[in-house]
């Protein structure tokens, strides 16, 4: 397994969704690679802190108030079954 | 394991309860959607439209086009990918009415420079996160995601940011799975890339502060 190789397979390897094979595959290459490992794990480090880090949360006054807008212009419109 | 399953089954029941009530008129109902799921919604546009205004009022359209074509939604697909879907598009309309000088496309392919071949291997400190202040951490990670294309951009947050699965995100977003698996790819490979000044290991050191 080349490092292009690995590199095509690690979003399926990061998923957890690859066949025992090309697993086993992948980790050989990985205990032997140190540029593949580091890729690896960085990528990985980097999903993590992208979804750990809450970058766009909506503060609790905005989503009353946008809770607020959105239900009254729904009530304003007809019932969507007479349509 | 069990437990978990079943409670993922009543909620997808619970969900589809609320969706049917709300099809014949009933808004409490459809206020129960909204709240389960308003924070997502405006954290995917604000990440696409990259404006808080922006992912207020998508936040507000999306709702309301859900509500108004609620008879379209087959149950086919969960509502919440429904919903996204909605919610991508608002988005987009709204980037692309902002700049009006290139087309905003899911289409887009973007072969770059940087694509899929790593140029600069350096390995991180172990917990690069500690290296900022929450507020500063905060500022490098959206300055870094805003940099990429919006197809990638977008394939990433409904995928590592808010969970969906490859095959939700494809539906989402209109595009087959290998078009999905491709994308995040390089999307996860040039947020890695471009995190690497901030978060490598200092040389000669072992990354502790």
């Amino acid at each position: 397994m080349t490092c292009a190789d690995f590199l095509k397979e690690l979003t399926d390897y990061l998923d957890a969704v690859i066949d025992e094979s090309t697993r086993a595959e992948l980790e050989d290459h990985l205990a032997w690679c140190h540029n593949c490992y580091v890729i690896c794990n960085t990528t990985k480090k980097t999903i993590e802190i992208y979804r750990d880090s809450q970058l766009y949360e909506l503060p609790e006054e905005l989503r009353s108030r946008l809770e607020v807008a959105i239900l009254s212009r729904c009530a304003s419109k007809k019932k969507p079954s007479t349509t | 394991m069990a437990i978990i399953e079943t409670k993922v089954r009543d909620a997808a029941t619970d969900e589809l309860a609320l969706v049917q009530a709300a099809k014949r008129g009933d808004v409490s109902a459809f206020e129960g959607l909204v709240k389960r799921y308003d924070r997502n919604i405006f954290r995917i546009a604000q990440h696409i439209t990259q404006n808080r205004e922006d992912a207020e009022d998508v936040t507000q359209d999306a709702f309301l086009k859900a509500y108004e074509n609620l008879e379209q939604f087959q149950g086919n697909s969960k509502f919440y990918t429904w919903l996204v879907r909605i919610a991508v598009n608002e988005s987009l309309m709204k980037l692309r009415r902002r700049r009006t000088d290139r087309t905003v496309s899911l289409d887009e392919d973007i072969k770059t420079e940087e694509d899929t071949m790593p140029r600069e291997i350096a390995d991180w400190s172990p917990n690069p996160e500690q290296l900022y202040k929450q507020g500063e951490l905060k500022d490098i990670l959206r300055k870094t995601i805003q940099g990429l294309p919006a197809s990638f951009r977008t394939v990433f947050v409904l995928r590592d940011v808010e969970g969906l699965s490859t095959e939700e995100t494809a539906e989402a977003l209109d595009l087959s799975i290998p078009a999905v698996k491709s994308r995040l790819l390089r999307a996860r490979l040039q947020l890695r890339e471009r995190l690497n000044k901030y978060f490598r290991k200092p040389r000669g050191g072992d990354g502790k502060k």
